[in-house]
């Protein structure tokens, strides 16, 4: 496996995500490979996440990838990320998976636990990172608003069933997501501290 | 359902938390609201961040193996061409060939993220071959790139070596004519090659600016590091 990958060792490094993406379009399985070696361990965990099986989560990944494969090129870069795109393909394929699994999702969901802050020692720098600054911003959220974020992307509950289970009308519900996420949204994309001092710089033509 | 109902949904929908039937219902929605594609963009980018908020255990290595073997064997039967933009060496060589150009800016139009396309923005690989049509103006900016662009006033800029924005900023383009610049796209540097389709026409006399933002923003706030006259 190891040597799979580095087979092909920096043949696709200079590129973006996005380009990436674009050879996929063209049928280059070998982008294909960079992509799933770029995002596969996210996907997986996220996938885990929501459905808390190992089996069903594979099978949620290979699905999504596949369906990456099939539509790459209807990928618009002009509105999204391409690991927004695929890791949007992964989620919609956990959730869809989990709500055919009734018994699943009748265990608390706490009991499935993400384990926060508890990673394998052999994290990718970059995934510690990401964890930790996506973990902070959740932080910064009122408790209810979390708690939606969490319900809904984690335990795949629809908002309906959501305002069932907190015993909540759907408007509230829907509020507490719209307010979560936006706020969210801002906090993730504030500068973070000591970038705020950039200075204009005279024009280097 | 009312259209502002709809509206609310875009966190919801964001999230998968919507059932099938309200899933369809937003949808057709999204395809006639440019405000609500506009937000779902963003609002999909700070879902999808939660995918990385929980820990990442390294999947079976059967994984990439079955993943790749089925799609290897779904594939049409066509030998992936990789172009020329995609081999590292050649990536700066490959700027002067006009043909080559709309790989260019194909590749970095795929690579920049844009915040506020227009909703009705036009298929960009279709801009791409206008760029390349064989009337096309280049106007040259120096050792730092050119402008290209076509009769009817689509242009790209294609840069060479750009720095990096800095992590928090972006490029942002303008297009002035008579004065105001209306802003044209942003964009970050691309290694070797950037190339960044203009959001606004440009016609004969108009003057292209780029400057470095924090955002995408109305009207410049920094000076112009690059200005060229079409």
């Amino acid at each position: 496996m190891a040597q799979t990958v580095s087979a092909m060792p920096r043949a696709f490094a200079h590129l973006s995500d996005e380009a990436v993406v674009a050879l996929v379009a063209r049928w280059d399985d070998q982008a294909l490979a960079e992509l799933y070696d770029r995002f596969g361990r996210v996907a997986y965990g996220l996938a885990l996440r929501v459905l808390r099986d190992e089996m069903l989560a594979e099978d949620a990944v290979q699905e999504a990838f596949l369906t990456a494969w099939r539509r790459a090129d209807r990928f618009m870069p002009e509105r999204a990320k391409a690991s927004t795109w695929l890791l949007t393909i992964v989620h919609r394929r956990a959730v869809d998976l989990v709500r055919q699994e009734e018994r699943r999702r009748a265990e608390p969901l706490e009991a499935a636990g993400d384990r926060a802050g508890e990673g394998p020692a052999d994290d990718a720098v970059w995934l510690r990172y990401e964890r930790e600054r996506v973990q902070a911003a959740l932080r910064q959220l009122p408790d209810q608003q979390r708690e939606a974020l969490e319900l809904a992307y984690y335990g795949g509950f629809t908002q309906s069933e959501l305002a069932e289970r907190l015993g909540q009308p759907v408007g509230t519900i829907k509020s507490r997501m719209f307010s979560g996420l936006g706020r969210l949204r801002d906090v993730l994309t504030e500068p973070e501290p000591g970038e705020r001092t950039w200075q204009p710089r005279p024009s280097t033509t | 359902m009312a259209t502002e109902a709809l509206h609310n949904l875009t966190a919801a929908y964001a999230l998968d938390a919507l059932d099938p039937d309200e899933r369809r219902d937003y949808e057709a929605h999204l395809a006639r609201c440019g405000r609500c594609r506009d937000e779902l963009a963003s609002l999909s980018e700070a879902a999808t961040s939660l995918a990385y908020a929980v820990s990442s255990p390294t999947p079976a290595p059967h994984l990439r193996e079955r993943i790749i073997a089925a799609a290897r064997a779904e594939r049409p039967n066509v030998v992936p061409l990789r172009p020329r933009w995609a081999v590292p060496s050649a990536a700066v060589a490959v700027c002067a060939v006009a043909a080559v150009i709309v790989l260019a800016v194909w590749a970095a139009s795929l690579s920049h993220k844009v915040d506020r396309l227009q909703a009705e923005r036009a298929d960009q690989e279709h801009v791409a071959a206008v760029l390349a049509s064989p009337d096309a103006q280049s106007v040259s900016i120096g050792d730092r790139g050119k402008l290209v662009v076509t009769p009817i006033g689509e242009a790209a800029l294609v840069l060479t070596r750009l720095q990096s924005a800095g992590s928090g900023h972006v490029y942002e383009a303008w297009v002035a004519e008579n004065g105001k610049p209306k802003p044209a796209g942003t964009f970050q540097a691309q290694s070797d090659v950037t190339a960044v389709p203009l959001e606004q026409p440009v016609p004969k006399g108009a003057t292209v600016m780029v400057t470095r933002e924090r955002h995408a923003v109305d009207l410049p706030t920094q000076m112009p590091f690059i200005r060229v006259t079409a």
